[in-house]
């Protein structure tokens, strides 16, 4: 306890914190609508996808994550056109684009003429590499999920069923495209604190939790955000007291409530 | 000079390269009851979906009282889906399936007057005792009472049903036409259904139109049901041609 009380104190845990638990709203807000739709193979495959968008960054000797978020939004932006526009299966999109976004990345890295210690800490997360900047971004991205929350409803409809909500004279499509675009983006910013490797699973883990005891679908989001904001506080402090990656200790704290939430969960849902 | 309600011209609905419709024709006074029938496949879901403009219409025109479904507005149209479709493992309460009719959103909260319309839709078919209830524990009979009550908010001028009886025991099932009814007699509205079910066709509906990817028949319901036209929508599509007179 007062190993964590005292690194409380340190700038990388303060920003850790708030970066952290910006991102762990908005990933977990995002997340009751990844896991209603059943995207959690396309929040794993933007994860994995953003590895070539890093590795160019490291190879090109630029910010990493300012390459990987419009590498990210691109890889978004086709999976939707291909999975609209052609009788190729979303799962298949998915599993294309990600395979090639890594074995992108993995030539990438190797014509980066020096070794990077910093690939790694991409893969798996370091709240050390957690910089001002980075905690400016999460939290821009919550102030953009704030100020999409009249979209909420407009999602959640198309969400219910797709074609009741184009009935009534929503443009899904647009609204479908500007969600994966939103989870692309939220993707690359978590990447700091999760890693890629992990930072698909930070969007759906809460959402699946919140799920299991929930009726109704505002209830679930409003769960799911606040296990998602409890599962950073607590992954980042278990991280630090027992020296562990913070992204790993993160998704494991939130598989915890995940199980809880499964051996408790009320009648009914 | 009777008034347009539903109107249909020279539709061609095509899905890639399949013609799913071609060449359908009719036109539906206000008030009247249309009963959509034929065999699987033969673009009966289609025809009201291209009316609600859920697929890509290539040639002709639907309209609404004269006018585009568009310059119409989407909320006097109500449209009732197959409940069979429709994902139960959605987290919703009845009475927020039908809110999100009035709405046309799904509710974050529902505010006490949304409550009180949405409770006196599910009065109005019977379900105000599930309002409460999680849409994965009610039967399929009662999810297409809540869809009904869904397709009725807003007071719609049309409304569009796509084989609402789909998983309803015979009892529920007259209750739910008794309702449409009752509901396009006070409203005067235009009604739109399909269905697999002649006797329906026959008790219920002013017209019919007997699909099988083109039309082959339109008219009063005992000039379309004929033996032979029956035949004619059905020979190509596989299907053993059931008595005139049975179920559909």
């Amino acid at each position: 306890m007062g190993d964590i009380v005292a690194m409380l104190g340190h700038g990388f845990m303060q920003r850790a914190l708030a970066g952290g638990i910006a991102i762990g709203i908005v990933a977990s807000f995002l997340g009751a609508f990844v896991v209603q739709r059943r995207l959690g193979y396309l929040a794993g495959g933007l994860s994995h996808a953003a590895f070539g968008g890093v590795a160019l960054g490291i190879l090109l000797g630029v910010a990493p994550l300012a390459v990987a978020l419009p590498f990210t939004i691109a890889i978004a932006v086709a999976i939707h056109a291909v999975q609209d526009r052609s009788p190729i299966s979303s799962d298949s999109a998915i599993g294309v684009f990600f395979s090639v976004s890594m074995a992108l990345g993995i030539v990438f890295l190797a014509l980066t003429p020096r070794y990077s210690a910093d690939a790694f800490a991409f893969l798996f997360g370091s709240i050390l590499s957690v910089s001002a900047w980075d905690v400016a971004a999460a939290w821009a991205l919550l102030i953009a999920s704030v100020a999409s929350m009249p979209l909420w409803g407009r999602w959640a409809m198309a969400t219910f069923d797709a074609e009741l909500a184009r009935a009534d004279g929503h443009p899904t499509r647009r609204h479908d495209l500007l969600l994966f675009v939103f989870l692309a983006v939220v993707i690359v910013i978590s990447i700091k604190i999760v890693g890629m490797v992990l930072a698909g699973a930070f969007t759906v883990i809460p959402a699946a939790a919140a799920r299991l005891g929930c009726v109704r679908f505002s209830s679930m989001t409003m769960l799911s955000v606040a296990i998602g904001v409890a599962s950073v506080v607590l992954g980042l402090c278990g991280s630090v007291a027992f020296n562990l990656p913070s992204g790993a200790t993160i998704i494991l704290v939130q598989a915890v409530i995940f199980l809880v939430m499964l051996t408790v969960r009320p009648r009914g849902t | 000079m009777t008034v347009p309600g539903f109107e249909v011209e020279n539709l061609t609905v095509e899905y890639g390269r399949f013609t799913a419709l071609a060449g359908v024709e009719l036109s539906v006074p206000a008030g009247a009851f249309l009963a959509v029938l034929g065999p699987n496949g033969a673009g009966k879901s289609t025809l009201v979906k291209a009316a609600l403009g859920l697929v890509p219409v290539v040639s002709g025109a639907i309209r609404f009282r004269g006018l585009s479904r568009a310059a119409l507005g989407p909320s006097r149209i109500g449209y009732v889906p197959q409940a069979k479709t429709l994902d139960r493992s959605f987290p919703a309460l009845a009475i927020e399936v039908v809110a999100s009719g009035i709405t046309r959103r799904w509710p974050f909260r529902l505010t006490s007057k949304q409550r009180a319309s949405a409770m006196a839709l599910l009065g109005r078919v019977g379900m105000a005792d599930v309002a409460t209830r999680p849409i994965s524990r009610l039967s399929g009979g009662q999810l297409q009472r809540v869809f009904l009550a869904r397709g009725l908010a807003g007071d719609p001028e049309f409304v569009l049903l796509d084989e609402p009886a789909t998983g309803v025991d015979t009892p529920a099932e007259e209750d739910l036409y008794r309702i449409l009814l009752e509901y396009r007699e006070a409203r005067g509205a235009t009604v739109v259904m399909v269905t697999h079910d002649w006797e329906v066709a026959r008790r219920h509906a002013d017209l019919a139109v007997l699909l099988n990817r083109i039309q082959v028949g339109f008219g009063p319901p005992a000039d379309v049901l004929t033996p032979e036209r029956l035949r004619a929508a059905y020979r190509h599509a596989g299907h053993a041609l059931p008595e005139a007179g049975a179920h559909g």
